[in-house]
């Protein structure tokens, strides 16, 4: 929540412009990888930035997103939802409704596109959850590009549904049984394939992480999200919305959301981490809520690692917020107070999963289940003509298996 | 002068390569971690690089990965690496050391603090993985201050443009990568390192030394004749791998294990 005194007094609107030059966002960001990638990262930075003038680079992105992705997905008032949670108005912005099913493919294919330009034939992708993974291997099969996914063994146990996706739209699969075998070891895993076959390959990230320029690009490309909602919001509502609520593992859903709002005084934001068992028991993947600045797969960034400085393993129900780091902006945004970094536990997003699935007949990713659950808290804390806005970041179909192995049912 | 350059003279006036192996910090553990580089330099080493365990060591093979989980199982901190230095440091003043890792831990210890301890226990040379020269100036400045050698690294991969801001850093010697990819991985390219190699020497006066797929007496010779020295890190960690976890090691069995570590002193004798 923004506090009176600032929204008071006239502050410099271009505060919140990230990354600088040289990938930074505020201390956070920059690039921190080994000799043998830095002219890969560079090389990105460098086409990236002639093709922000590009109208035809962009056009051909925004002819996918419309015709390849569905969008614009719906704003749309969760009015039994809302009831539910007894207070201000739920909206939802159906991200879920994208093909593929998440946020991610918006990201994906821009960097394909990306992919392309650079001469590239080879893709490589990490995954947690999988969505990001058959995001990647999705317009690969798109475009006739070879993919290659890593993704942990335990992740890959968590969600059988979407590895067998990944093969039926060609990817290939390589599990890896390094470290805690999860999302990071797939990027550390993914890292070394890219610094060994970077003369062909382009490495798609999944999240706004990553050494520069990856968590400004993959910002650029999930922001369609902030600036639909940002139209749709005032269209339906009138008015910008009273605050935004998304889910933050990587954060790439909550900063395609919070971006086009960050100069909007009036609306506040909540990023949700995955609280795990609760902070207090250490078993969380809440790096910006329990963690400290430090340095993994490229960036400074809030880290969950111990006094020795190893990254901690870490929990959470959903796999795709199953991870020790955040984006770097998210970082500067919780320094600088813009965003509220706040969490919500298992538990609470296995009950906001069956309340939107009870209540509205939409069945939401455990991820993104976090941001619901939070977002309900905070609407009964508000009056009837408060309007909150969460970003569905995808559907749950991939975790029925999980909720079931929870709650001890046999499918 | 630093302890490094004075090495490297020295072997430059006699006509002989440099030699560095690469060990993991507590890999089995500590004590033999301890044993294991005083071998080293019976087997003919020079400077020893020694691994400061990271758990998401993403620029390292297998081999290398497997050695920091070993480490990592014990729990081994980077306090204890630098004690592990001072250590050796009481039983020999010649051979170089240089503490070689990622920045996360270092991070965490603070700067100053790790750099004030590196100093006082007797660290000769620090290189920080994924550290790029374009980060590293805050650290830099401090490791100059108490005259550590910052080492870095250039790859088949580096523009010729960016060697000057990664030579305008680097003291002690240049770390060449020999091939794209991770430790421990295949060199196969002996054509683009000789280019590579001639290219650099144009552009500074720093000892070269190589790394990464160096895995033999044989490559060892080979890559030695490009370059001042040679770097031998997964060759070495595989053998450690095959030690038992125990505090006391045999001596003959260590020399066993150190064995490719003096075949490549030989070999590179024999190009002098």
């Amino acid at each position: 929540m923004i506090n009176s005194e600032e929204s008071a007094t006239s502050v410099d609107p271009s505060r919140f412009d990230g990354p600088d030059a040289t990938g930074h966002f505020g201390p956070y960001g920059g690039i921190f990888v080994g000799e043998t990638l830095i002219a890969a990262v560079e090389e990105l930075a460098e086409v990236y930035e002639s093709l922000s003038s590009d109208k035809e680079f962009w056009a051909e992105y925004d002819y996918e997103l419309k015709h390849y992705v569905g969008r614009p997905s719906p704003l749309y008032f969760a009015e039994r939802l809302t009831d539910a949670a007894g207070g201000g108005k739920l909206y939802l912005k159906r991200e879920d409704l994208n093909h593929t099913g998440a946020h991610k493919v918006n990201n994906t294919i821009g960097q394909a596109l990306l992919a392309k330009r650079m001469g590239k034939t080879r893709i490589i992708a990490e995954t947690g959850a999988g969505q990001h993974g058959v995001a990647s291997a999705t317009v690969a099969a798109r475009l006739g590009l070879e993919c290659h996914v890593y993704m942990g063994a335990d992740d890959i146990v968590r969600q059988a549904p979407n590895v067998y996706r990944m093969k039926l739209l060609g990817a290939n699969v390589i599990s890896v049984n390094s470290g805690s075998r999860t999302l990071k070891d797939a990027m550390n895993e993914a890292l070394r394939d890219w610094a060994t076959n970077v003369d062909n390959t382009y490495y798609i990230i999944g999240t706004v992480a990553g050494p520069h320029p990856y968590p400004k690009l993959v910002r650029d490309f999930q922001c369609i999200i902030g600036r639909e909602t940002r139209e749709q919001s005032l269209e339906q509502i009138g008015r910008l919305p009273d605050a935004l609520v998304a889910c933050v593992g990587g954060g790439s859903n909550a900063i395609g959301l919070f971006h086009p709002f960050l100069k909007d005084e009036s609306v506040a934001m909540y990023g949700v981490e995955a609280g795990g068992h609760g902070i207090a028991t250490g078993q969380h993947a809440a790096p910006l809520s329990a963690g400290s600045p430090g340095v993994l797969h490229g960036n400074r960034t809030y880290l969950m690692s111990d006094a020795a400085g190893q990254i901690l393993e870490t929990h959470s129900v959903s796999a795709g917020l199953d991870y020790p780091g955040v984006g770097p902006e998210h970082s500067w945004l919780k320094d600088l107070k813009r965003v509220n970094y706040v969490d919500a536990t298992d538990e609470e997003a296995m009950e906001a999963f069956h309340k939107l699935t009870r209540l509205e007949g939409i069945i939401p990713a455990l991820e993104s289940s976090h941001a619901v659950a939070s977002a309900m808290k905070l609407a009964a804390t508000m009056p009837k003509d408060k309007c909150i806005i969460i970003n569905l970041s995808g559907r749950g179909d991939k975790d029925i298996e999980t909720v079931a192995k929870i709650e001890g049912i046999k499918l | 002068m630093s302890r490094i350059e004075h090495i490297a003279q020295k072997a430059a006036a006699a006509k002989k390569k440099l030699l560095i192996p690469y060990l993991v910090a507590g890999d089995p553990n500590l004590e033999t971690t301890s044993a294991l580089m005083h071998k080293l330099v019976e087997q003919g080493a020079d400077i020893i690089e020694l691994g400061i365990p990271f758990s998401d060591p993403s620029s390292d093979g297998p081999v290398i990965q497997r050695g920091v989980e070993r480490s990592l199982s014990k729990e081994t901190t980077l306090k204890q690496v630098l004690e592990i230095v001072a250590e050796f440091r009481k039983v020999d003043a010649q051979t170089g050391i240089v503490l070689m890792g990622y920045l996360n831990p270092i991070e965490i210890m603070t700067y100053k603090t790790f750099v004030d301890e590196a100093s006082h226990v007797g660290v000769d040379g620090v290189l920080i993985v994924d550290l790029p020269p374009a980060e590293a100036h805050d650290l830099h400045a401090m490791l100059r201050e108490s005259e550590i050698d910052t080492i870095f690294l250039v790859a088949p991969t580096t523009r010729d443009d960016r060697v000057a801001s990664i030579t305008a850093l680097c003291s002690g010697y240049l770390y060449y990568v020999s091939l794209k990819g991770v430790t421990g991985a295949a060199l196969t390219d002996f054509g683009s390192v000789t280019a590579n190699i001639s290219n650099l020497r144009e552009r500074t006066k720093l000892p070269i030394v190589i790394g990464f797929g160096i895995k033999d007496a044989s490559s060892a010779g080979a890559m030695g004749q490009l370059a001042d020295g040679v770097i031998i890190g997964s060759a070495l960690v595989e053998k450690i791998a095959l030690l038992a976890d125990q505090v006391d090691q045999d001596a003959a069995v260590l020399s066993e294990t150190t064995q490719v570590i003096a075949q490549a002193r030989e070999a590179l004798n024999k190009l002098v």
